[in-house]
This record gives C-alpha cells, sequence and structure tokens, in this order.
C-alpha cells in the first residue's frame, strides 16, 4: 500500500492520527447504513417482484379482454366509446424517507368517486365485453400505483446502496491501510532520529571525557 | 397534483384512456422518445409504459431511473409481456447487493 506523500514530523503525526479516528469512525457509521438499507431494499424489492406478478397477470388478462371487445365490436365503434373519457385521473406525490433517501408515495385522486364512471359510453351501441375489459383494467389500477410507488423506491435505494459500498469499500481498503501505513512511516523515521540523536549525544559524552583525561595527564 | 400516463400503441393504451389516464398512443420509437421526455419534463409523476415500446427506447428510460420522478413502469402491452420488467426488478437487485439473490 502507497503511504501518503508528507513530511515525517509531529506535527504530520498528530494529523494523520486524528484522520485515521474519523476515517474509522465514518466506517462504522457507513457500514451500518448500508446494512440498514439492504435490509429495507430487499423488503421493498420482494414486494415489488410479488407485485409485479400479479399487476403483469392481471393486466394481460384486461388486454386479452380488450382484444375480444375488438373482435365483437367494429373498430370504430370502439375508438369512439372510449375516445372522450367522463373520468380524470392524478395523482399528489409526496415523500417517505427511509434511511435520508426520499422515496415517493403517490396518492390517487379521482374526478369523480362513482365507480361507474370508468364507462365513457352509453351501453346501447357496446358490447358486454368492453364493459368487462374496462372494468378488469380499473380492478389493476390501485396495484398499478403500488407497483409504481415501490419500484421506484427499490431503484433509488439501490442507487444509494450503490454509493454507501462504494464509500465504504474505498475507506476500509484504501484511506484506512494507507494511513496505517504512513502513520507507521512517521513513527519509525521520528524513532530513528531519536536513536541517531542519543548516539550522537553519547559519542559526545565519551569526546568529552575522553579529553578531560588527556588534559589531567599532560 | 401530477399526471399518471400510459405510453404504448394504440391498441394497449386505448382502455387506460376510458378509465382517465393520460393516454399517449405513439407508434414509432422516435415519437416515443420524444414524447417520454415531453412528459417527464411536464407534470406527470408516473409513466406507464408498453414493453414492447420500452425496448426500443431503453437508453432513454434508463436515463430516468436515478431521479424521482418521473416513475417510468413497464407494464405488458396487447401482445403481452417480454419479461423485460421482471428483468428491471432483478436488475435493481443486482445494482444493489452485487449479485442477484432474490429467489425463484
Amino acid at each position: 500500500m502507497a503511504r501518503l506523500n508528507v513530511n515525517p514530523t509531529r506535527m504530520e503525526l498528530k494529523r494523520l492520527k486524528e484522520r485515521l479516528k474519523t476515517a474509522r469512525r465514518g466506517h462504522k457509521l457507513l457500514k451500518d447504513k448500508r446494512d440498514e438499507l439492504m435490509k429495507q431494499f430487499l423488503d421493498i424489492v420482494r414486494e415489488n417482484r410479488t407485485l409485479r406478478e400479479q399487476v403483469e397477470a392481471s393486466l394481460i388478462k384486461a388486454q386479452k379482454g380488450f382484444a375480444v371487445a375488438s373482435a365483437v365490436m367494429s373498430h370504430e365503434m370502439l375508438t369512439q366509446a372510449l375516445l372522450l373519457p367522463k373520468q380524470s385521473v392524478s395523482v399528489e406525490m409526496n415523500f417517505k424517507n427511509i434511511m435520508s433517501v426520499d422515496v415517493p408515495r403517490y396518492t390517487f385522486h379521482m374526478k369523480t368517486e362513482d365507480a361507474s364512471e370508468i364507462f365513457p359510453y352509453s351501453f346501447l351501441h357496446t358490447s358486454g365485453e368492453l364493459d368487462d375489459a374496462v372494468q378488469n383494467l380499473s380492478d389493476v389500477t390501485v396495484q398499478m400505483l403500488r407497483l409504481a410507488e415501490v419500484e421506484k423506491s427499490a431503484q433509488l435505494l439501490s442507487q444509494e446502496i450503490e454509493k454507501t459500498r462504494r464509500r465504504v469499500n474505498a475507506l476500509e481498503h484504501f484511506m484506512i491501510p494507507q494511513l496505517e501505513e504512513t502513520i507507521k512511516y512517521i513513527t519509525m523515521k521520528l524513532d530513528e532520529n531519536e536513536r541517531g540523536n542519543l548516539s550522537r549525544l553519547m559519542k559526545v559524552k565519551d569526546m568529552m571525557i575522553e579529553a578531560q583525561f588527556a588534559g589531567k595527564n599532560d | 397534483m401530477y399526471k399518471v400516463s400510459v405510453l404504448g400503441d394504440r391498441e394497449s393504451v386505448l382502455g387506460f384512456k376510458a378509465l382517465g389516464f393520460n393516454a399517449v398512443a405513439v407508434d414509432d420509437a422516435e415519437t416515443a422518445r420524444e414524447k417520454l421526455h415531453e412528459l417527464a419534463e411536464e407534470d406527470t409523476a408516473i409513466i406507464y409504459i408498453t414493453e414492447q415500446l420500452a425496448v426500443k427506447i431503453k437508453d432513454d428510460i434508463d436515463r430516468y431511473k436515478d431521479d424521482v420522478r418521473p416513475a417510468i413502469i413497464l407494464i405488458p402491452g396487447k401482445d403481452g409481456t417480454l419479461g423485460i420488467g421482471m428483468n428491471g426488478v432483478h436488475a435493481t437487485v443486482e445494482r444493489a447487493v452485487g449479485a442477484d439473490i432474490l429467489d425463484n
């Protein structure tokens, strides 16, 4: 592991030790965040899967219904019947905070509450198959909305998890070893200097004593 | 207040129109692309798009993956499902976990 390019001074050592402490703390926190995110994510994604299976099955059924309806009715009649809807749908978007990720929550709003308003035509010129098809489709809408909510949440969470995982790994496998290596290098260098200094002092002392003896003998 | 849009071929979106969704019928990928961005910029919170159409404009759909709005959800069109909606769920897991751990 490459060490940082710093001067081996006590100042630097103190600074690096502080940084290592912060990095370790950050690593622990991010790891906790990742684990909790993962837990939430798995719950959501499981729901996503079952919901998608249900919605897909129901929609295929509804689409088949429309195919049958268009077979028994003329194309123009069908288009005309559905062209001008009475019902109008809009959603309100709120946010829910999951581990500091904002995920959307939708609330459905219909223009009219009356359930029969999904049929924008008079029953005189249309076939019963069309009624069934529209009804089937209408039954799926609540689930479809929930699917949108869950699937978007899963996508947003997966993005956040990916980000957090990268950070955790960067700290664990790069930042922290690098700091440790540098701290070790500085400590060794400082110790070496200390020893060098000490032996120099001892040498000087020897020389001074020798010089004294030499003076006495004269 | 946001709109809910459905994007797909004419026959697939017809039913949604009756329910009061903002149904947008498109035939080719180019118009679909245009419409998608148009809807995303406007006041649409959820865009349901048929899988048959989604395959053709995958890159454009992926662009909105990390944004909160719009949520782009794949649905089976009149010719049934291609399975890419479900693949998307597995791809999400793979992105988060690093491997697809959803049990079949």
